[in-house]
């Protein structure tokens, strides 16, 4: 039995003409200690998906269950970061991480837990930064936070939903190969969603495209067999890259795209060109229609 | 064939109270009438300045720019913009707010020509089923077609788009960029793009224009794209000559384009 699994799962929204199907026949064993990233569109239900995981959401159909046993709620056993962070706002880098570690390590003497939140803050480089409020932080260093906060859990399996699509290409690189590290020192099961096939690629052991919806469904995963820690620039040249992205790009943009809306209309372009504004309208009279393509005439005058 | 666009020691300069802030200096570009060209670089270089000033909404500091043989000066629609995010009126329909330019740059057409252009650039873009829908009731990428359409309906000479899909999700760009590819290649517009993404500019541009890191950004290395046009995006992803560009773009950015920035600190 896998580790996580997740068993012809459907969910929808809504009753009857007004209901919308999400997921269906949604199957995903994941394995301990596996990196798997679900790549899909927006919109598609990847976010529904890592509710069911999580425990925020039930399925309507299947079953979704973690070391055998059936999720029902949510747990500090499966730790997520989200997109937009998260963090409370009053609180410092410190504190927000220390609100889940006092939760779930209530037990722990105070000394102990002050050490583990350091350790945490130490291993996403923000000890310089430990008594700053969110709003004091840029977005990477939020995110950074948020993944601080989901670690110190000890979860069983971290989820990660779309972490880096609100930050710019060159931090979300930094936070790429920063993620790689952490999972390859914590040997955490990571859940990832994403919509970018070269994140996935860059940081997942296996990467399952998640269809366009309504409806949504996996299409064929796609292992991943390239050595770590995964150099970005080498990885261009690397013909192993190449056949993963092609094979997932293929399948998001083909049978797991979006359906393409066909209408057939006579479609008429006039063929005229348009007036120079910078001439008033009134210069303009003595013509009352455009100028249209084929009377204009080129002419070539010559100049000494 | 001549140069139909001519940027010429184009500079922007800003007064701060610490003294002038060069942001561009003697920049100079040239491109051909349906071209496509895109300048590349990381955030803050500058090239988003560029565009403005070739859009007219922002003041040339020194040099100029020439378009079909006349010097420009301020905005106008014969250049037409999409911005990074569609600026759509929210109480108009896709239909609505095309409409708006096209009703100015066609006013002597009759109606139905200008109804004809407007549903024309709609479908193509592929909101042909969506064109009385309000924003509101759109996705963002179909915002985006919108803003596309709107641009393209007023025949400007000359496109400009500054990080057009900048705000969308990775799928939702590639079907965009498709999109844009498809419009562009029906026209023939010049067109100048702003991006950072390296596969948007290979796939799009026929040049690729990296600039340095500002301030005082400049030309650092020009990348000819010759790949035979229209472009299918799974051959290209299997020609060794992609994955070329694509290290050459990505070295600049990674690299040449921090260098700059050394050697100024060390000075």
């Amino acid at each position: 039995m896998a580790f996580l699994e997740l068993n012809n799962v459907s969910k929808g929204y809504g009753f009857g003409p007004k209901r919308a199907e999400v997921l269906r026949d949604i199957n995903l064993h994941i394995n301990e200690g596996e990196f798997v990233a679900i790549v899909g569109y927006s919109g598609a239900g990847k976010t529904t998906l890592m509710s069911l995981i999580a425990g925020l959401q039930r399925p309507d159909e299947g079953t979704v269950t973690l070391r055998g046993e059936t999720v029902t709620e949510p747990s500090p056993d499966r730790a997520i970061v989200f997109q937009n962070y998260s963090l409370l706002p009053w609180l410092s880098v410190f504190e927000n991480i220390a609100l889940a570690v006092d939760e779930v390590f209530s037990d722990w003497p105070a000394d102990k837990r002050r050490a583990h939140i350091e350790k945490y803050i130490a291993m996403v480089n923000l000890t310089p930064a430990r008594e700053k409020k969110p709003n004091e932080l840029s977005g990477g260093m939020r995110q950074r936070v948020s993944v601080a906060r989901a670690l110190a859990m000890d979860p069983k399996i971290l989820l990660l939903d779309e972490p880096l699509s609100a930050l710019d290409a060159l931090t979300r690189a930094v936070l790429q190969d920063e993620i790689a590290r952490i999972w390859a020192d914590s040997k955490k099961t990571v859940v990832l969603i994403t919509n970018d096939v070269d994140e996935g690629i860059m940081v997942a052991d296996r990467i399952i495209p998640l269809s366009a919806g309504p409806g949504a469904t996996l299409g064929p995963s796609v292992q991943v067999d390239i050595e770590r820690p995964r150099d970005r620039r080498a990885l261009n040249h690397d013909p192993r890259f190449k056949v993963i992205r092609k094979e997932i790009i293929t399948y998001l943009l083909g049978q797991g795209g979006r359906p393409k809306a066909s209408v057939t209309r006579k479609l008429v372009l006039p063929d005229i060109e348009p007036e120079d504004l910078t001439i008033p309208r009134g210069l303009v009279s003595g013509r009352l229609s455009p100028i249209r393509r084929r009377e204009i005439k080129q002419e070539t005058v010559e100049v000494e | 064939m001549s140069d139909y666009c001519e940027l010429s020691n184009l500079t922007k300069v800003y007064p701060t109270p610490k003294g002038p802030a060069v942001i561009v200096k003697d920049f100079n570009l040239r491109i051909k009438k349906g071209e496509f060209v895109t300048l590349i670089g990381h955030s803050g270089c500058g090239k988003s300045t560029v565009l403005s000033m070739l859009a007219g909404l922002n003041d040339i500091s020194g040099g100029g720019i020439i378009l079909a043989g006349k010097e420009l000066v301020g905005p106008g629609p014969d250049r037409g913009i999409v911005f990074q995010s569609p600026c759509l009126l929210p109480w108009l329909t896709a239909f609505e707010n095309v409409m708006l330019g096209v009703d100015q740059v066609f006013f002597t057409a009759s109606k139905e020509e200008r109804r004809e252009i407007v549903e024309y650039y709609l479908t193509v873009v592929g909101l042909g089923d969506a064109m009385h829908k309000r924003p509101t009731e759109l996705s963002q990428g179909m915002r985006q077609r919108v803003g596309i359409a709107r641009a393209f309906a007023l025949k400007p000479k000359m496109l400009l788009l500054d990080e057009p899909f900048g705000m969308l999700d990775a799928l939702t760009r590639i079907e965009l960029q498709q999109v844009l590819l498809e419009v562009w290649g029906r026209t023939q517009l010049t067109a100048l793009m702003v991006t950072h993404d390296v596969d948007e500019a290979i796939f799009l541009s026929d040049r690729i224009v990296m600039m340095t890191n500002g301030p005082a950004a400049e030309v650092g290395d020009i990348l000819e794209v010759k790949f035979p046009r229209p472009r299918n995006r799974a051959a290209l992803l299997e020609d060794a000559e992609y994955y070329r560009h694509r290290e050459h773009l990505i070295t600049f950015l990674e690299e040449r384009a921090h260098h700059r920035t050394r050697l100024v600190q060390a000075a």
